[in-house]
């Protein structure tokens, strides 16, 4: 994964619901610069989701079925102020 | 960088802006075999429009008797009279067209056992004019937004418009006779910039909440196409009208539900005080939205704000039966732990007035047409919420503006594809007086080694914005604010970059996106400072409630929509359009509900 691919995968971090840009805002600058370069396309994957389902996995709502994906939007909703 | 090799894609129609209304309009012009482009920053479905939850109004009446005249009468009184009455007709009258085509589409909405389309109350929707509340919005589950991107974008795809994802538009191209020839834009993964031109243009590019500190909308929500506009000289009508909510979370924007106040929350100042008692005895924390903004705000203005930046109050329920909080209150704990940082079991929660909704905008007709002057601007066109028909007046109704991108959206597409077929096939010489402006705005962030921080002159703007020109208004704080708010462009003026680089330069897409902002935030604080009278969502301290002006609305001196022109900060004025299409003008009434 080269930079371009990084800045891309921090331009689809911008989401259309606010929770989600504040939640990933925190996440982005905390947690992504530590990720492995399998664990980003983990969370390009992660990205892919349709908000609200992404929310509601955020939110620990419901479970995301994928576990690959779970496990990496469990580190999202870890993410703290 | 030359000129001449700048690359040019050419189309019959541009859209900028894949939300709602962009979407919508593109099924137009692709179903009527118009080659079309569609730019947008960010994947079409992840639009703001997404995030609506509440649903659409149409006079559909499958619930109980409706009328599109009764829609329109709400309408009318809930933009406090400022809205044009022939657009608020045409809005009103096409809804359940609009509705129906929608579920031809595909929308999913929620349905009655006898297969209609399920409706429900909204907040100032009523039968009768104005009698009792009507059933009138239409929803899919809490997901309307986004199921009506997804049904517009799916049958977008069937009818061949060709997408440019992750494209930003810079700039508007206009030849010198101001005819609209296309946009510059900007690709974002190679920074490539390339004329767009067409025979029509249309701005469906959203709202810009993100000019004040709290605001409920997306980053994304950056205005550029009322930036783009101002530029290119295109004045933005009534910029003075923004709609707020009473308590979104400080600093975060996320929405507190009013049932909080509801389940016995109390608003405290920076003393502890329960302000409210002095300004509403009787109902106290459960009074009117706008009473308690008003409180909040002037508390705050006062000096009885809490935090460093004394900038906002606090939401207490630390005196409440957890039990009630877990029960009655779901995701309010979560959302205040979140995004507060606090638990509301042990803490109160920092909350403050937030944006919700921009009401002015790009000034059109109701066909979509941009209108400078009474002239018809050749070639462009807006929808949605960056457009102003106007239908929302001084203030929207909820479930409108879903119904706005619907029908504004359709209709700009019926007049662009007019307005195409009566032009010659080949596309005319293109000017590049605006191209160079554009090329040299970029270079201008690319050649920049110091100056201003993004985020600083960000975060100033907000703060300028919310402090001098949020949901409650004085005349002192805004005239000090118009001074603030052009130090502030100083500073966009001059903002730099670090990064330099050609590849998803985000640090650079922001910044470019600030330089759309400061335009609407220097166009909302001046219109709002000349406006002396409160209406709808503007509300001065010093319009004083007499008889011969309820509420402090002046109909005598300010019945008429603002134009703020970029060039010299100038203001001027139209009337509001008082004549319907076919039915009585909606006489001119003291709004109260
Ligand atoms: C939380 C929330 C809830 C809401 N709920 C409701 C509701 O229930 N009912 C209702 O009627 N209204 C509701 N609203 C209001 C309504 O959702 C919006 O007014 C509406 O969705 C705006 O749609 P739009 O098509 O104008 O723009 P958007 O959906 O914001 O789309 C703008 C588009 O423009 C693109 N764009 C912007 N700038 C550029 C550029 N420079 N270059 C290229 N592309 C660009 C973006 O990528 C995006 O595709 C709600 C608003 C909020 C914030």
């Amino acid at each position: 994964m080269d930079e371009v691919d990084l800045k891309r995968i921090l331009w689809r971090s911008r989401r259309g619901l606010l929770e989600l840009d504040l939640q990933l805002e925190r996440f982005v600058e905390q947690v992504l610069p530590t990720l492995t370069t399998a664990e980003l396309a983990v969370y390009e994957q992660v990205l892919m989701l349709p908000d609200w389902d992404f929310l509601e996995y955020v939110n620990g709502k419901s479970v995301c079925p994928d576990p690959e994906l779970a496990t990496m939007i469990a580190r999202i909703s870890a993410a703290q102020q | 960088m030359k000129m001449s090799s700048i690359p040019v894609r050419k189309f019959d129609a541009i859209i900028v802006g894949a939300g709602g209304a962009g979407l919508r309009a593109a099924l137009q012009l692709s179903e009527a075999g118009m080659k079309t482009a569609v730019l947008s920053k960010v994947f079409p479905t992840r639009s703001h429009t997404v995030a609506a939850q509440g649903g659409v109004s149409a006079s559909l009446g499958n619930s109980e008797p409706d009328h599109w005249h009764w829609h329109m009468y709400d309408t009318v009184k809930g933009s406090d009279w400022l809205g044009d009455q022939d657009a608020i007709e045409f809005m009103c009258r096409e809804a359940p067209n609009v509705v129906i085509e929608l579920e031809h589409f595909g929308m999913p909405f929620d349905r009655n056992s006898d297969g209609t389309i399920y409706q429900r109350p909204f907040g100032g929707h009523m039968s009768n004019f104005g009698e009792k509340p009507v059933r009138r919005a239409c929803a899919a589950a809490d997901r309307t937004g986004h199921a009506m991107l997804h049904a517009l974008y799916q049958r977008n795809v069937r009818a061949n418009t060709q997408f440019f994802v992750e494209w930003m538009a810079l700039d508007l191209i206009r030849d010198s006779e101001g005819n609209v020839q296309g946009v510059v834009a900007m690709e974002m993964e190679t920074s490539e910039i390339v004329i767009f031109q067409a025979k029509a243009t249309l701005f469906a590019t959203g709202g810009a909440g993100r000019i004040f500190a709290s605001s409920t909308n997306a980053f994304i929500n950056t205005g550029d196409g009322l930036g783009m506009a101002a530029r290119a000289g295109i004045p933005l009508e009534d910029m003075e009208f923004w709609q707020f909510h009473p308590t979104g979370v400080a600093g975060a924007g996320v929405l507190i539900t009013e049932g909080v106040r509801g389940e016995g929350g109390i608003l405290r100042n920076a003393n502890g005080e329960r302000f409210m008692e002095r300004y509403a005895p009787n109902a106290k924390d459960l009074a009117s939205r706008d009473v308690v903004s008003r409180a909040m705000v002037t508390e705050i203005n006062e000096g009885r704000g809490c935090g460093p930046n004394k900038d906002h109050v606090l939401l207490d329920i630390t005196h409440l039966d957890p039990e009630v909080i877990m029960s009655k209150l779901p995701g309010i704990r979560e959302i205040s732990i979140k995004f507060a940082g606090v638990d509301p079991i042990k803490a109160p929660i920092p909350v403050v007035p937030t944006c919700h909704y921009q009401m002015g905008g790009i000034p059109t007709n109701y066909r979509g047409e941009v209108v400078v002057e009474d002239q018809v601007v050749k070639g462009f066109y807006a929808a949605g919420e960056c457009a102003c028909a106007s239908v929302h007046g001084a203030n929207r109704l909820g479930t409108n503006s879903l119904l706005d991108l619907l029908v504004f959206g359709k209709s700009s597409g019926n007049s662009m594809i007019d307005f195409i077929k009566g032009q010659p096939k080949d596309l005319p010489e293109l000017v590049m007086n605006d191209v160079e402006r554009s090329v040299a705005r970029v270079a201008r962030l690319d050649n920049q080694t110091q100056g201003a921080n993004v985020n600083e002159a960000r975060t100033a703007m907000q703060r300028t914005m919310q402090a001098h020109c949020g949901v409650f208004r004085f005349n002192d704080m805004l005239q000090e604010g118009v001074k603030k708010i052009l130090e502030v462009e100083v500073m966009v003026k001059n903002t730099v970059i670090a990064d330099k680089s050609k590849t998803f330069n985000t640090a650079r897409l922001e910044a470019l996106e600030l330089e759309n902002l400061i335009e609407v935030a220097k166009a909302t604080m001046i219109s709002a400072e000349a406006r002396k009278e409160s209406r709808g969502a503007h509300v001065r301290d010093d319009a004083a409630d007499t008889a011969e002006n309820p509420n402090g609305r002046d109909d005598q001196n300010w019945l008429k929509h603002t134009l703020w022109h970029r060039e010299g900060n100038r203001l001027t004025y139209k009337p509001v359009n008082l004549k319907p299409l076919s039915v009585e003008t909606i006489a001119l009434k003291t709004r109260s509900y």
